[in-house]
């Protein structure tokens, strides 16, 4: 806007309008050359999207997003819902290879599980964005989030928040059998080998279940009603957590602090409750969109599947009593859906 | 008949009195009477999902589609509250669909003489299917303020007692009263003894089967409210979980015979504190996850080594087999 009063703009005008006045309409744009190869590399492409399971925050925040950045160019998006089961998603990747899309993006339920079908599709032609969780082979992108630095980062507030109290803290993990539990942990462990006077009460997986997560932390409550913080690996299964916090009257007393996609009912909502005190999100709107924008550039650029390797770790949001009223911290899926 | 009864349920109450007092000597803090409440209270849900199975099972039946019955018409109240509808008008529609939930089964089983593990299994997944597909926006349904004030039903305290242990309570005492002190309930044992004797004696057998599913469809619901009320969420992909295992086996450790016609609330009682004793000494111990386990598998193998040692199969289960 600012061009508006300059001398060479003007004359720019001028001299446009008396083109046009001239021969008429002989000149009515300028073609940008790089948008039609663009919207041909898109339109008709196939790009597959294989969740661990539909019908969470996490995974229908992806699938809305992506729908919304990719249908637009004419892309065909199309679900292989592997509903909790490993072998189920395998199983949708090897049949995804044999009628080649163009891209799948994929959330793996493990490390070891997809990796070799990974590496397979993309020998194949197809671009694999792998998000959220990692396999062992490193396809065209990751995006997603850094579970360590979660573990790390929710561990800070934890002991910050036990400053001058008992140092006690419990630990409610994930599922054993996740990489991104065991990741969590590693940053857990990280921050306590700095911090040698916090002491491990208890640290114990609740299998991302709400009510295991609460019978684990009553009966570790019970146990160490001085306990200052607790460290919880998933804020869906730590509504138990807070849940049991809030029965024995220890709210505000004991700091819970927890991870998730920053949906505004499972996470806000409930810090703003007071039953969180710290969610570590890594906002699924804009993970959505960093992917929407990888598969862009990946298949208007043509580059060879697999020849290029990146990540995209997410920025973490903290959601804490101070911004969880404010409209950017948390998002809506239903207005993502829309 | 008699006798064999009484020493199953011995054997898992001396493995309850063991287990206990070892906890009790070597575990600080395990015997204190907060300790005991946070035990009973972890527990009262499955007690009260016990409950339900037992009365199917003494009636020589199965319910494996009890764990949708506990997370899709509950999940539905959660979910028709946050869409805005009123708690009285979504608690109607919960119960409307588990009382029409337990006609389908009971109808399959007693009518259509469909076995009962394969009607139930299979209706467990329809109703979790439709739940997934078209009640729920997602697996974790969330508490909405139009729900303020239901939490009671599964958190604080009445008279100093955790309210979910006092739910529990109220379904024993109601499970019991049904099967031990109506005609139903004798009935319920005849038919599991045998039904067909029990039939050329003139029971209405086939209403009888259709009241057990809809009655252990209620009680199913009933635990979910509990357990949503406890949580304040409803996790509807507990049907996924393993629960029902632990429901089956709260009732077979208990010492309900799963060839029916025996056993009460006494045995689920048992089963359910042996099972609370374990899980609530192995937390305070903080032992990994492997490792409960573990112990979980060796302790239930030894109650069921030691009860077929002492209760060798008779001619009767060789006929019917277990189930």
């Amino acid at each position: 806007m600012k061009h508006i009063g300059s001398p060479t703009k003007a004359i720019v005008a001028a001299l446009g309008l008396a083109a046009m006045t001239a021969p008429a309409l002989a000149q009515q744009g300028l073609d940008e050359p790089f948008q039609k190869p663009f919207k041909e590399a898109l339109a008709g492409k196939t790009v597959a999207y294989v969740p661990v399971a539909m019908n969470f925050d996490l995974t229908e925040g992806w699938y809305a997003g992506l729908k919304k950045e990719l249908e637009p160019f004419g892309v065909k998006f199309v679900i292989r819902d592997a509903n909790w089961n490993t072998n189920a998603g395998a199983q949708a990747v090897t049949s995804l290879i044999s009628e080649k899309p163009a891209v799948i993006v994929v959330h793996n339920p493990d490390v070891q599980t997809y990796a070799k079908l990974l590496q397979r599709a993309e020998n194949e032609g197809i671009y694999v964005i792998q998000i959220n969780m990692g396999s062992a082979y490193r396809s065209s992108a990751f995006v997603g989030a850094n579970w360590v630095e979660i573990g790390e980062r929710q561990t800070e507030g934890v002991v910050k928040a036990c400053e001058g109290k008992s140092n006690k803290i419990a630990i409610i993990q994930g599922a054993l059998s996740a990489a991104a539990s065991a990741y969590t942990l590693k940053g857990v462990e990280n921050v306590l080998a700095k911090h040698p006077e916090i002491k491990v009460v208890s640290s114990q997986a609740a299998d991302w279940d709400a009510a295991k997560a609460k019978a684990i932390t009553q009966t570790v409550l019970k146990q160490n009603p001085d306990l200052c913080g607790i460290v919880g690996f998933w804020d869906g299964m730590d509504i138990g957590t807070a849940a049991a916090v809030k029965e024995a009257g220890l709210t505000g007393k004991v700091f819970v602090a927890t991870s998730g996609g920053g949906e505004r009912k499972g996470a806000c909502e409930l810090v703003k409750s007071g039953a969180f005190d710290l969610n570590m999100s890594y906002d699924v709107p804009t993970q959505a969109a960093q992917m929407a924008g990888t598969i862009k550039w990946l298949l208007s650029s043509g580059v060879k599947p697999g020849s290029v390797k990146g990540s995209e770790y997410t920025t973490l949001i903290p959601i804490t009593k101070e911004n969880a009223d404010s409209q950017m911290a948390c998002w809506n899926l239903s207005d993502l859906k829309k | 008949m008699k006798r064999i009864r009484f020493n199953q349920q011995e054997i898992v109450f001396a493995v309850f009195a063991l287990l206990f007092l070892l906890f009790s000597i070597f575990l600080r803090g395990f015997l204190s009477s907060d300790n005991m409440l946070t035990l009973l209270q972890n527990v009262s849900v499955l007690g009260i999902l016990g409950l339900a199975m037992a009365i199917v099972v003494i009636g020589r039946g199965i319910d494996i589609s009890l764990i949708a019955a506990l997370a899709v018409p509950p999940g539905l109240v959660l979910q028709m509250v946050q869409n805005g509808h009123s708690l009285p008008a979504s608690l109607l529609t919960a119960v409307l669909l588990t009382v029409a939930f337990g006609l389908v089964n009971g109808w399959l089983i007693a009518y259509a003489e469909v076995p009962s593990l394969f009607a139930t299994l299979a209706t467990g997944l329809l109703l979790a299917g439709l739940g997934q597909a078209a009640l729920f926006q997602l697996d974790v349904v969330q508490w909405s303020p139009g729900m303020d004030g239901f939490e009671r039903l599964g958190q604080g305290t009445i008279l100093g007692i955790p309210t979910s242990i006092v739910m529990f309570a109220i379904a024993c005492i109601v499970v019991a009263f049904l099967l031990r002190q109506t005609r139903w309930g004798a009935y319920i044992y005849a038919i599991g003894d045998n039904p067909y004797a029990a039939r050329v004696t003139g029971i209405p057998s086939r209403p009888i089967i259709v009241l057990q599913y809809v009655v252990a469809a209620l009680i199913g619901c009933f635990a979910g409210l509990v357990m949503a009320a406890s949580v304040n969420s409803m996790p509807t992909r507990i049907f996924n979980s393993t629960l029902i295992y632990d429901v089956i086996l709260v009732v077979v450790l208990g010492g309900i015979g799963l060839s029916g016609g025996r056993g009460g609330v006494l045995n689920i009682v048992i089963g359910t504190l042996l099972i609370g004793t374990m899980l609530n000494g192995m937390t305070i111990m903080d032992i990994s996850y492997a490792g409960q386990n573990l112990i979980k598998g060796v302790v239930l193998l030894l109650a069921v080594i030691t009860d077929s040692f002492l209760n060798p199969r008779n001619e009767e289960t060789a006929q019917q087999g277990d189930i």
